[in-house]
């Protein structure tokens, strides 16, 4: 399990927290039916972020295929938000790549699905 | 105040650190694979931020707290986070507590030496500046006592 302490400052000290407040507050403001936010309520979802980062950071490399190449790519992050309950609400940021060349197939084969259909109707009426 | 679309992201060297802290060493993070974790957080926040608030609400309070923030874990499913979080509240309460004691120690020797010293207009601006701090603090503490 990670320290409690991310990462030291300029004296060497363990610090705290990493994340600046004065950011995780404009996100935590954003949201629309929040009035206001005690100092340590601020402070502990600062610190949970960056356990969550550190969750989803070693979770996607773990589980994905930049394992073999000592990487972790885009892919593997995509994966972990589509295959995981817990990251689930990640999914629409997430989404799974494709090549524009399957895309562009995917299509054409809808499309022509959508025609045969038509065609089958037609036929149908007919007789 | 608008907000621009950078102030809702977090800064990407620290996000950089600390995926780097959390994978062996030597491993690459690609470019896009950083951008999207930084995103995910940011939306993260978000997502604890309103279940917390939810929290809140139910307890007929307009101040997020720490508890609230602690139970939004618990239904996000990210309990693993709750133990090391009451670890970090726990030394975050120490630390303040260690600089407000240090802080009435300077306010009482300063009082000591202004006392003895020249004009009435920098005692004044002084003492702002402490009341100030005062009622910060003060205030914190009140939200505290919602709890």
């Amino acid at each position: 399990m990670a320290d409690v302490a991310v990462g030291r400052d300029k004296c060497g000290e363990p610090r705290l927290i990493s994340l600046p407040l004065s950011r995780i507050r404009v996100i935590m403001k954003s949201s629309p039916e929040v009035s206001s936010i005690n100092q340590e309520a601020l402070v502990l979802t600062a610190k949970a972020t960056e356990l969550f980062v550190q969750y989803l950071a070693t979770h996607s490399y773990r589980h994905g295929s930049g394992k073999e190449r000592k990487a972790l790519t885009y892919s593997d992050l995509a994966n972990a938000a589509a295959g995981s309950e817990t990251f689930q609400f990640l999914a629409d940021i997430l989404p799974k790549k494709i090549l524009a060349s399957k895309y562009l197939k995917m299509l054409k084969e809808e499309k022509r699905e959508d025609e045969d259909d038509d065609n089958d109707g037609h036929d149908e009426a007919e007789s | 105040m608008a907000e621009r679309p950078e102030d809702l992201n977090l800064p990407n060297a620290v996000i950089t650190r600390i995926i780097k802290e959390a994978l062996p060493e030597g491993v690459n993070i690609s470019k896009e694979a950083r951008s999207a974790i930084s995103r995910a957080a940011s939306v993260f926040v978000l997502y604890a931020t309103s279940c917390a608030n939810n929290f809140a609400m139910k307890g007929k309070r307009k101040t997020l707290n720490a508890s609230d923030v602690l139970s939004a874990m618990e239904e996000m499913e990210f309990q693993r986070f709750v133990t090391p979080l009451k670890e970090a509240l726990e030394a975050y309460r120490r630390e303040q507590k260690g600089k407000k004691e240090a802080s009435e120690q300077k306010k009482k020797d300063k009082d000591k030496k202004t006392d003895s010293e020249e004009q009435d207009k920098n005692r004044d601006e002084d003492n702002e500046e402490d009341e100030e701090r005062l009622e910060e603090e003060e205030q914190n503490e009140e939200e505290e006592v919602d709890n």
